[in-house]
């Protein structure tokens, strides 16, 4: 079988300030997604910061500690695009939830 | 190989250089070739972590599912999981340290596979050991919290005194099947490390070894910062 290694040099060797840079970013959006709860921030507020902070987090640790950023599109496309069935998947069931609710306000009483 | 250029073969090392971007994407998914152009192994572990991406996946929309439509309040998680510190009740003091921690090894493990592309092996060794030292301790404060939430708070799968009945089952069930990836990333860690010390990958001169389960490692960091913003400050 012909085997295709990464680039001999080391295809996935970045600077190591960059890698310190993201840390310190990390560290400030987890303090700052645990200071929404601190501060009881509620409402849309409440609900948009947490998501802003975690997909910032996860999208640094995607791009830059799992290296996707410099990986081929062929794999970023095979590693991001599946997952949009999860969001299919969470949007059906969101809908969902109103009947849900009624259905057991109806029988779990 | 077809007939489009899809790659630049240098004659000298017998690698491809593929050509990038959209053209890249059409290229490397046709002409009946190698799709992905990594090492087989990272292409599955890359295959692993999103059929993990799926079971997290699923287990997250299930929890929202079941809170959006319980007809009892759901506890409150910035109450349930409290602290007690110098006479003041301390919010979620626990699970922020549990996320520093985790994204402090995430740090180390990624230092870890630079040294490692280096060529400095000692060196990655004994950062991957640090990251596996914080991993076990994510683990043992992960132990302490259920602990106090079984025998102190009374939460059981089935049931619990502060609300929801389905806050205990979708708190064992997701924060449990994390728990035993971190276990077993710290295991991967550990037998990797004292692998690479032994020079098992020297002979092939590559240490790619170290940045698969290096991907490992994030993924699990990846899951709980999820699990951090849906489960415990929702």
């Amino acid at each position: 079988m012909h085997t295709t290694r990464d680039a001999p040099a080391g295809q996935q060797q970045h600077p190591i300030g960059l890698y310190l840079k993201v840390w310190a970013l990390l560290f400030v959006l987890s303090t700052m997604s645990y200071a929404v709860d601190y501060y009881h921030l509620q409402g849309l507020w409440r609900w948009g910061l947490i998501l802003v902070f975690m997909l910032l987090k996860a999208g640094l640790i995607v791009a830059v500690f799992m290296h996707l950023a410099w990986e081929r599109l062929a794999l970023i496309c095979a590693v991001l695009l599946p997952p949009l069935a999860l969001v299919a998947l969470v949007g059906l069931m969101a809908s969902e939830a109103d009947y849900l609710h009624l259905t057991r306000l109806l029988f779990f009483r | 190989m077809s007939s489009v250029p899809t790659h630049v073969t240098s004659p000298s090392t017998g690698t491809s250089a593929p050509v990038t971007g959209l053209r890249g994407l059409v290229a490397d998914w046709s002409s009946d070739g190698q799709t992905f152009h990594i090492a087989w192994g990272k292409a599955m572990m890359w295959f692993f972590l999103l059929s993990d991406t799926f079971v997290f996946g699923s287990f997250l929309t299930g929890y929202m599912t079941v809170r959006m439509s319980t007809t009892v309040p759901w506890p409150n998680p910035s109450e349930v999981f409290a602290l007690h510190v110098g006479g003041a009740d301390v919010p979620l003091l626990l699970i922020a340290v549990m996320t520093f921690v985790l994204i402090t090894s995430s740090g180390s493990m990624a230092m870890a596979v630079h040294c490692a592309y280096r060529g400095e092996r000692v060196n990655a060794a004994r950062l991957m050991f640090l990251t596996a030292a914080f991993g076990a301790l994510f683990v043992g404060m992960q132990a302490f919290e259920w602990t106090k939430l079984i025998v102190d708070e009374g939460v059981r799968p089935w049931g619990n005194p502060m609300g929801a009945a389905q806050f205990g089952s979708s708190f064992f069930m997701i924060t449990g099947f994390h728990g035993l990836h971190v276990t077993a990333g710290v295991i991967y860690l550990l037998v990797v490390a004292v692998r690479l010390l032994q020079g098992k990958y020297d002979h092939s001169g590559n240490h790619q070894i170290v940045e698969i389960a290096g991907l490992y490692w994030h993924f699990v960091d990846l899951v709980w910062v999820f699990i951090f913003a849906l489960f415990y400050l929702w």
